[in-house]
Parts: structure tokens; C-alpha cells; sequence
């Protein structure tokens, strides 16, 4: 199980939410995990029910059997700060430096230095070792820049020490990229069973396969339920409507008469019906284009409810249950 | 946060959910307004962001303008339903548009698009040197702030040509919606900021006896610089920053105008939006930030909103209801065990029938399973073993079939609410947002008869009900 567990997928497919999932399942058994953002969304917060997360590792759920998550929301003009105090004690500089505008210039505008920061810090939390020598996290899910954005965001590295060919950026690019392309990291995409996110996901996967990034699995959130199977869907093609209009008069929703109130509902539930098997026949195509990925896959159910903590846990559990963690 | 409004509350009878202060928004006026000339679409990723901006072009064109789209990531398919689906940074006419206007499209090259102003505004030798340098090559290959800073350059330069009634743009997938409101800036007053001056400073200053004691500040400062990026890239950025500043005269300027262009009277923002919670809640924080800048909302498009023709049928009822078709069935399942006559007696629509007892006004639960049958309207004849649940019983089939529907329309139903406390949330926020609802797709747009479809709920204004 690699301990860097990198999530992504297309905007609106809930990876966020998938990340939080995946912390929580992780952080089992007495497991520690680190759930980290690094697009200054605050999702995290927003998921978890907590106020805005700080630059600052804090313990934000208890997992089953007594595990924790940590969350870290990564600022990356403080870890730029960090970064300038831990490796050349440069902590004075660092303030001149942000009064001319280089932080601001390092972080926003510089080609790819802000997603040096953010990867640079995912791997020092992977890295990191207490004075036994034993990992501070078992694991670190780092919810992570949407699918058309995430080979670029990894691959920064690469790029930035082929910039900077020579000094201790060089030096920490390369380090970084080796985390990443090793079997320490394994990068998820989430997607829905809609043709936009799935072809997004498959383009995804080839640009990670080709700059030999570890894909790891693909997770299909938000499956709806099956509300009518195979011989309802049949059915539902001919079925006369007296005999809907009868069955729901039965069932006590008024006349079967036509008008009556059982009578008026037959045409709206068919229409939905159909609507139904529609979306029904698209997710199935849907589904045949992301075996044909041959990565293992997981679903995760759409919450009737909507997202809350309790869903937040029992996605979790899910997780678990379907083995990817 | 206001309170959620009762979840269980009954739709109004009409069928409408719309709230009384969350005025409509109207699109045709906007489109066919010629005082109209750009229209803004921007919210979060995976809301339909690049859709809208193609339908609502579509809708422009066919409404006889003459309207260019100016896309940034289009998803394949729905760039090849407009035919740009190779890249070439130039707009390209739409085939098969119908009415007197004309329909442009383009995707955007980022990289191409910084070529171009480096070409324009440089000589030839200096074109190339920058465009030659490696920082160059990695700033304008789309890092941190070009694909935003792009975009508004590209739509400054279709602004400038003049050529089209109405520029229609999408905003890029970025890590926050606003980045292409602040990019420019950014790159703007990097460019135009002290630490250019800084970076290019040996060159500018060396010599000067007054500025001896700044110089070496600055190569100190230079110097810790170099020592983090390495030696060879500080250089590469001096030189490229040497190269721009005295080619552009001023990024900060354009940076400005474009702003100045996003501020002017004839450009409308639209925020796209979801009913999900966090597309809205990104849709209201940006809702604030265009009223902060000063930039001309003329309101929310909610798309994927989903509706029912039947939605005086709730929830609630729908579930017990199927359950008394289910429990029903079971029951006669459970009464077919014992051998029995079976009574053949006719009448049966008439014994399937229950009154019209249904309605928000009357009581709305249904008799629970247990209660006696002449009481209870929904509650099956006991002598209804005509019913016998045998596989080629049509009538049993149906009652799963419409126990099925029941189900489906209870999660329908559920969706419904989620939507609408979803959506009110956002208007108690902002009752001041034109709205417009689009009704949610099955499947994906792949041709203009799709897109143009979904111009016509844009401009309906009302999710159409299955």
C-alpha cells in the first residue's frame, strides 16, 4: 500500500470528499493518516465540519479502533517561509524577500514554483520520522488538483530541475520526484458515470502512464442506486396505462378513472421511467469504457441525503469494506 | 446561514418551486441586446461552465448576431460539435447554424496567445531571444496565472478587432474561479514591481556612484536569489525579464485595460452554478466578489436542476405507497401457501380502485399495513386473492413495475428538496441574483441540435418537466 495516496478527478466529481473518505479508512487500527489540501478551497474544513484549517497539522476526526486523521491546509507562500527557515535559516531574508513582492512572485507567477511548495511539502510529511526513526503518518491522502490539471501539477519537478539545473532547488526537485514516481505514491481519480468525467478520467491515466506517474485506481463516486431492473425496464416500454393507473390507485394514490388522481400520475412516473433507463444504458456504456482501463475500481453510493459527516464515515467504511485501504 | 426551509413541505400546486423574491433572469434580452458585447461565464469546475457559453453563442448567432465563442478547455465532443476541435488559436465559423447571425468558435492556445503578444510588441531579434528562453518557454506553456492572464489578453484582442456583434467567454478550470480576475494583476505588478527592478538591477544601475550603497542591497538580495533558484535560472529570468520590460513598456497597462474592459458598460458576468452545495457556495462567494470589483452580474444560471410532473405526489407518499403494493403482494404470496378457492369474481378495476383521497390539503400518510381495511382507502379487499403473484400474473408484475416507479419517484422527490434547500440558501443570500434554471440532461451535448436545445431551456427559464 503506497503511503502517498494522491487523489484527483474532474471539478464536481467529489474528490475531496474522496480523500476524506479514504483518510478515514486509512487511519484505522490505530493509524495515523494527514489528509492534505493544496488549492486553498478549504473543503476540508467545510467537509469535516470544523472551522478554516490553518497552515498547520491539526487533528480534525478519529478514525475506528482508535486511528487519526490530521488535516493540513498548505499555504504555499508560509511554506515557502518554512522552507526558506528549515533549510538555509533564512527566516529574515524571507520577510525582505516578501516585502519586494518575490514570495508573492515565487508563489503565484513563477513558473511552477507554487506546485514545487505543494508537492515539496506532501513528501516532507511522507518522509518525516520521529526520533525512533518510526513514520509520523502511516499515510498522507493529499487531495489534489482536478484531472486536467494533475500530471502537469505532479510533473512540476521534473520541469523545475531541468530550470534550475544546478543548487538546492535542483536538489529538491529531484528529491520530490523521485517520492512520486516511486511505488511510495499512487494516484486516484474520481469520476462519475457521465461521459465527460469518464473520458476525462481515460485522458487522465494516459498523460499519468505517460510521464510515468503510478496510477493507482479509479473510483466511481456518487452511483445511484438501481431502482428498476432489467424486465421493469422492459416492461415499462409496454405496459398499457390503465393497468399503472389500477396498480396505483390500489396502492391508495386515488381514481384510476381517467382524471382521476392515480390516472395523473401514470404519464410524469413513466416519463421518468424512461428518463431513467436513458441515464440507465449511459452509465452502462459509461462502465464498459472504464473496465477497459484495467485499473481496479471502486464505487461509492450517492447519498440520498447529501454530504455530512455521518456520509463522510460511511463512505469510509466503504472504502474499507470494497479493500482499498 | 438561514435555516433550512421544512423539507417536507409540499411543492406550491402549480408546480412551480420558484421563490417569490429570487427575481428571473432573462436571456434573450441580454443576447439580443446590441449594447451587449460580452457575456462572461464563469463559476466552478464541473458545473457546465464551457456548455452554457456554447449555447448561449448558438442562441446569440441564431437570434442574428454575430457572435464569437471563445473557449478554453473544452470538453472533446461538444468542441467538435461546433468543429474547433483542432487547436489553432484562430476563431473559426460554425457550420449549420440556422437564422441571420453567424457563429464563431475558437479554443484557446495559451501558448500561442503569448507568442503573439511577444511577436507584436517586440523586433524580430528580441522576439526570438524571448521566446528562445527557457523561463519563457515553462511561464507561457500555461504554470501558475498564464492561462488565466491569456485568456483576458485573447479577450482583449477579439475586443479590439471589432469584427463581432458579441464576444461570449468561458473562464479557465482554475484552482479558484477568481484567478482570472486577479492573474492579470499579478502578473501585471510582478512585471511592473519592485523585483523586477531588483532582478535587473546590475545591469540598470551598475556604475552609479549614488546607488552603490541600493547596489549592494540588491546583489545581496540577487545573491540569496541565486543561491535558492541556482544560478543559471536566475540568469534565464533576468534575461527574459530584461527582455519583456523594454519590449512591453508597461504589462500593467494591459493587465489595466483589461480589467477596465471587464468593468465597462456592455460586459455581463453570468455565474454558472449547480444545485450542489459547494458549486453554489462558490457561485455566492463570487457573487461578492464581482459586486467588490465593481463588475456588471446579470445573474445565475443553475444548471442540471432537476423537476417532476408529478411533484404533488411527495416523498413520503410515494414510499408508502409502494410499500402497500409490496406488502400486499407479499401478503397474498404468504396467503397462496394454503391451498384456497380462488375467487374468479369480476369487478376488479372497480375493487382496484381507491378514491381520490390525495392532495396536500387532505391528510397526507397512508394507512399503515395494519389498519382495518374499511378505514383505509390504500389498504387491499382481503378478498382480492385474484391477485395470486404467479410469474405470468400480469397484474402482479405491474404492481412491481409501479411499486418501482413509486421508488423512483420517491429518490426524484428527495433530489427535489435537496435541490431546493440547496438553491435557497444561496437566494436568502442573494435575493438580488437573477436566476435561471436549466433542467438537467440525461446525457452529454454532441451536436448543435443539442446545444441549441439546451438554448431553448436557458430561455425558458424553467426546468421542463418529464
Amino acid at each position: 500500500m503506497s503511503r502517498l495516496q494522491v487523489v484527483s478527478g474532474k471539478g464536481g466529481t467529489g474528490k475531496t470528499t474522496v480523500a476524506a473518505a479514504l483518510a478515514l479508512a486509512l487511519a484505522t487500527e490505530g493509524k495515523r493518516t494527514l489528509l492534505v489540501e493544496v488549492e486553498g478551497r478549504q473543503g476540508i474544513a467545510q467537509l469535516f465540519e470544523t472551522e478554516a484549517l490553518p497552515y498547520e497539522e491539526r487533528k480534525i476526526a478519529v478514525a475506528q479502533g482508535g486511528g487519526e486523521v490530521y488535516a493540513l491546509a498548505i499555504d504555499p507562500e508560509l511554506a515557502l517561509l518554512d522552507y526558506l527557515q528549515m533549510f538555509y535559516k533564512l527566516g529574515g531574508a524571507g520577510r525582505a524577500l516578501k516585502k519586494l513582492g518575490a514570495i508573492d512572485f515565487a508563489t503565484t507567477v513563477a513558473p511552477g514554483l507554487r506546485d514545487v511548495l505543494l508537492t515539496g511539502k506532501a513528501c516532507e510529511a511522507v518522509r518525516r520520522k520521529d526520533k525512533a526513526g518510526r513514520f509520523i503518518y502511516d499515510y498522507v491522502v493529499m487531495d489534489a488538483p482536478p484531472t486536467g490539471r494533475i500530471t502537469r501539477f505532479l510533473n512540476v519537478n521534473d520541469e523545475v530541475a531541468g530550470l534550475a539545473k544546478i543548487g538546492p532547488i535542483h536538489n529538491q526537485a529531484q528529491a520530490v520526484m523521485r517520492v512520486l514516481k516511486s511505488e511510495e505514491t499512487a494516484v486516484h481519480l474520481v469520476t462519475l458515470l457521465e461521459e465527460m468525467p469518464v473520458q476525462e478520467t481515460a485522458d487522465g491515466i494516459a498523460e499519468l502512464r505517460a510521464a510515468r506517474l503510478p496510477v493507482g485506481r479509479v473510483i466511481v463516486n456518487m452511483v445511484r442506486p438501481e431502482m428498476l431492473d432489467a424486465a421493469d425496464l422492459d416492461l415499462v416500454r409496454t405496459v398499457p396505462r390503465t393497468a399503472v393507473a389500477q396498480s396505483l390507485s390500489a396502492a391508495g394514490l386515488g381514481g384510476a378513472r381517467r382524471g382521476g388522481k392515480a390516472e395523473q400520475l401514470v404519464n410524469p412516473l413513466l416519463a421518468q421511467a424512461a428518463e431513467y433507463a436513458e441515464r440507465h444504458a449511459l452509465e452502462h456504456e459509461q462502465r464498459a469504457v472504464l473496465a477497459e482501463l484495467d485499473l481496479p475500481r471502486h464505487e461509492l453510493p450517492l447519498l440520498a441525503e447529501g454530504m455530512d459527516l455521518a456520509g463522510l464515515y460511511e463512505l469510509a467504511n466503504e472504502l474499507r469494506e470494497q479493500g482499498m485501504s | 446561514m438561514t435555516p433550512d426551509p421544512d423539507p417536507v413541505q409540499e411543492p406550491a400546486q402549480d408546480g412551480t418551486r420558484r421563490l417569490a423574491h429570487a427575481p428571473a433572469l432573462d436571456v434573450d434580452p441580454l443576447l439580443d441586446d446590441p449594447k451587449t458585447r460580452i457575456v462572461v461565464c464563469c463559476g466552478s469546475g464541473g458545473v457546465g461552465k464551457t456548455t452554457t457559453a456554447a449555447a448561449l453563442g448558438l442562441r446569440a448567432a441564431e437570434r442574428g448576431r454575430k457572435v464569437v465563442v471563445l473557449t478554453i478547455d473544452p470538453a472533446r465532443r461538444l468542441a467538435q460539435s461546433m468543429g474547433i476541435d483542432s487547436l489553432d488559436n484562430v476563431p473559426r465559423k460554425v457550420k449549420g447554424t440556422e437564422g441571420g447571425g453567424e457563429l464563431h468558435a475558437m479554443m484557446l492556445d495559451m501558448k500561442r496567445t503569448f507568442d503573439e503578444v511577444v511577436e507584436a510588441h517586440a523586433d524580430a531579434e528580441r522576439a526570438a531571444a524571448i521566446l528562445a528562453n527557457p523561463f519563457y518557454q515553462s511561464l507561457s506553456a500555461g504554470f501558475a496565472g498564464t492561462q488565466e492572464y491569456m485568456a483576458m489578453e485573447k479577450l482583449g484582442q477579439l475586443r479590439a478587432r471589432d469584427e463581432w456583434d458579441l464576444i461570449i467567454v468561458d473562464t479557465p478550470p482554475s484552482r479558484s474561479a477568481l484567478d482570472f480576475l486577479d492573474a492579470p494583476k499579478r502578473l501585471g505588478s510582478f512585471l511592473d514591481g519592485k523585483l523586477i527592478r531588483l532582478l535587473t538591477a546590475p545591469a540598470k544601475l551598475g556604475g552609479r556612484a549614488g546607488m552603490a550603497f541600493l547596489n549592494v542591497g540588491m546583489s545581496m538580495m540577487t545573491g540569496t536569489l541565486g543561491k535558492l533558484l541556482g544560478g543559471q535560472l536566475l540568469k534565464d529570468v533576468q534575461t527574459f525579464v530584461a527582455a519583456m520590460d523594454t519590449t512591453f513598456g508597461g504589462f500593467r497597462t494591459r493587465a489595466d485595460a483589461t480589467y477596465k474592459l471587464l468593468q465597462a458598460p456592455g460586459t455581463a458576468f453570468l455565474v454558472v452554478a449547480a444545485p450542489e452545495r459547494d458549486a453554489l457556495r462558490e457561485a455566492a462567494y463570487f457573487v461578492e466578489r464581482l459586486a467588490a470589483e465593481d463588475m456588471p452580474l446579470v445573474g445565475l444560471v443553475l444548471n442540471r436542476v432537476h423537476g417532476s410532473g408529478a411533484d404533488r405526489l411527495s416523498a413520503e407518499r410515494a414510499l408508502a405507497a409502494a410499500e402497500n403494493l409490496e406488502t400486499a403482494y407479499a401478503e397474498t404470496a404468504e396467503n397462496l401457501e394454503e391451498p384456497r378457492i380462488v375467487d374468479q369474481g369480476g369487478g376488479k378495476a372497480g375493487l382496484r380502485n381507491s378514491p381520490d383521497t390525495y392532495g396536500s390539503s387532505e391528510s397526507p400518510a397512508p394507512a399503515p399495513s395494519g389498519s382495518r381495511p374499511d378505514e383505509s382507502p390504500s389498504s387491499r379487499p382481503e378478498d382480492m386473492t385474484d391477485e395470486s403473484p404467479s410469474s405470468d400474473d400480469p397484474d402482479r408484475t405491474v404492481d412491481q413495475l409501479t411499486a418501482g416507479l413509486l421508488r423512483l419517484h420517491a429518490e426524484r422527490m428527495q433530489l427535489l428538496s435537496r435541490e431546493q434547500r440547496t438553491r435557497d440558501r444561496f437566494t436568502a443570500r442573494h435575493p438580488e441574483v437573477a436566476v435561471v434554471e436549466v433542467a438537467a440532461l440525461p446525457g452529454d451535448v454532441h451536436d448543435l441540435t443539442g446545444l441549441r436545445d439546451i438554448g431553448d431551456r436557458l430561455a425558458a427559464g424553467r426546468p421542463e418537466l418529464p
